[in-house]
């Protein structure tokens, strides 16, 4: 109850940002050894890089207000992470034409 | 007051949808819980005070890569079909992974980070302040990396066009 009473009364601490990107994060990686789909083990990447994203700037923001050093890793994250998205995404419909499965297991057969 | 509840609010769909996307059996929910997990992280950088930041995540991911996704699945997926994971065993394995690593890092987190949760108020950022950030050479400047990642992006328009055309 008093903590519960802390936090309602001050600000948000920072733990509960990062606890809630921890969370974010291992479910990527679960999701990410526990499917077998490539778009589902990219949808867990995601998830992480996300993850990752929150906490640089849950840093920025309570432990250097007025710089902006995890502002901009942030959007270069975020443009990174567009760029590898659209590879992936491009190898998995190459893929798919030759295999007809996005399955990681059948990726043995690739040597053409 | 209103700040800690709009947190909780974000933290529980992040949570409860970051989960759900990874153990769901359709793909396509999956990608639909993703997209939720995303725009939950928009609300927090609002939250933050980084309203550029709020904006380029609702364009880059909700806007660009969940596109990228929801077409690729659609190309890749027959409807209906749902999806196969590992087997038990692994699946299991990756549980346990999973648990280890989360319990492990909140344990650092909730023994080391308690004594630095003070949120000082921050003026605005102004696009001004973004301008002169983002196109300068001097300390704590960013221009080389935004010029990096301009030409990692042509690559990757590039290599995405070479890799997915038709032979």
């Amino acid at each position: 109850m008093d903590i519960l009473n802390n936090i309602l009364a001050g600000q948000v601490p920072m733990e509960l940002y990062l606890g809630v990107s921890l969370i974010m994060f291992f479910a990527g990686v679960y999701g990410f050894l526990s499917r077998k789909s490539m778009l589902m083990i990219l949808i867990s990447i995601e998830l992480m890089l996300n993850a990752a994203d929150i906490n640089f700037v849950v840093f920025n923001r309570y432990l250097f207000p007025g710089h902006l050093e995890g502002f901009y890793f942030t959007l270069f994250t975020i443009a990174i992470a567009a760029c590898e998205t659209a590879v992936a995404i491009a190898i998995i419909i190459n893929i798919y034409r030759n295999l007809t499965s996005v399955e990681v297991g059948n990726l043995d057969q690739m040597k053409e | 007051m209103a700040q800690q509840i709009i947190f909780f609010v974000l933290a529980a769909i992040v949570i409860i949808f970051s989960i759900l996307a990874v153990t769901s059996k359709q793909i396509i929910r999956s990608a639909t819980y993703l997209l939720f997990v995303l725009l939950a992280t928009a609300g927090f950088y609002l939250l933050l005070g980084y309203n550029y930041l709020f904006a380029v995540q609702i364009a880059v991911y909700a806007g660009g890569v969940m596109v990228l996704f929801i077409f690729a699945i659609l190309l890749t997926n027959r409807p209906g079909e749902s999806l196969k994971t590992e087997l038990p065993v692994r699946r299991i394995a990756a549980g346990l992974t999973a648990i280890a690593g989360l319990a492990f890092c909140a344990h650092i987190i909730y023994y080391n980070v308690k004594k630095v949760s003070d949120l000082v108020a921050q003026a605005d950022i102004t696009p001004q302040q973004l301008g002169h950030t983002m196109m300068g050479t001097d300390k704590y400047q960013y221009l080389l990396p935004f010029e990096t990642i301009s030409i990692l992006l042509l690559a990757c328009i590039v290599g995405a066009i070479m890799i997915a055309r038709k032979r």
